[in-house]
């Protein structure tokens, strides 16, 4: 496939990640915040938040676990994977966090471990929509172009 | 003991106006890459601590910045205790509250002397509009 040809396909995934809501206009600053002097930049934050999320998960899994729960504590993880998601406009993660904490408040369990299910397959999602475009990235790079510029509103 | 008065000839003398300095204050490692980024993006010299003790220690150890950027809600001291803290040592830093926190707590990070709040995450257009403030007042 030439250069042209993986751009546009490129283009055309992120319009569709735009659309169907998986990133919002947060991820769009953050490709803008790549350049010469920072050409790994949108690897390293991506890859970050793949590190802080099954961090999260995997405590988020343990605390909605337990046989007395905290819900202050479920609370706590919860607002932190919202604020991460929401850094790198994971927009879908991060409006079922909020979701969440709403049932957290509610100090309702079963709809909270119904949540982290929820939290779950939508990160699962954007995890591998994000790794596709990074690949697609990297074909781009590989072939000696350069990754285009997208504008939404 | 150096002055901290804005506008005049500040301590460092590579600190010219085009050169601004910032502080990034956050106790996420990710929100701290990211502001850091917007910041290198801006021209901004910059440095990252974790908490409000790490950006008052700082303080202490003599360092001055443009531009603080502070969270609230972080380990060992808050960014409220921080922005107390700082400007009762005599910082006349401009300190941007960065937070996603509650009306409550916005209203008692100002009382607690922060110059101007965003939510989190910066964008470059709000940080640029940041900037702007901060070199017409040099």
């Amino acid at each position: 496939m030439e250069v042209g040809q993986m751009q546009r396909q490129w283009m055309g995934y992120m319009k569709s990640l735009f659309m169907e809501g998986f990133l919002d206009g947060q991820f769009l600053q953050l490709q803008q915040l790549q350049d010469e002097n920072n050409p790994e930049f949108v690897v390293e934050v991506v890859s970050l938040f793949f590190e802080d999320s099954e961090r999260i998960l995997k405590d988020l899994s343990f605390a909605v676990d337990q046989q007395s729960v905290d819900f202050k504590k479920i609370d706590a993880h919860v607002h932190q994977f919202k604020g991460s998601s929401a850094s790198i406009g994971a927009q879908r993660v991060k409006n079922a966090c909020i979701a969440f904490r709403n049932f957290c408040e509610e100090q309702n369990i079963d709809a909270c471990r119904s949540c982290l299910q929820q939290v779950k397959q939508e990160y699962i999602h954007v995890k591998n929509k994000l790794e596709t475009l990074l690949r697609l990235e990297q074909q781009i790079v590989a072939a000696g172009g350069s990754i285009p510029m997208m504008e939404w509103n | 003991m150096g002055n901290q008065e804005k506008g005049k000839g500040l301590m460092e003398p590579e600190n010219s106006a085009e050169k601004l300095t910032a502080l990034v204050v956050d106790d996420d490692k990710l929100v701290r890459m990211i502001h850091q980024g917007l910041l290198k993006r801006a021209g901004v010299k910059n440095e990252a601590v974790k908490n409000g003790k790490e950006a008052v220690d700082i303080h202490y150890s003599g360092q001055r910045f443009d531009i603080i950027l502070m969270d609230n809600e972080m380990p060992i001291m808050t960014g409220i205790e921080a922005t107390k803290k700082l400007r009762s040592m005599g910082i006349l830093s401009r300190i941007i509250g960065v937070s996603s926190c509650t009306e409550a707590e916005k209203q008692e990070f100002m009382k607690a002397g922060i110059d101007d709040y965003q939510v989190k995450p910066l964008t470059i257009g709000v940080l640029n509009s940041i900037l702007d403030v901060v070199k017409a007042s040099k």
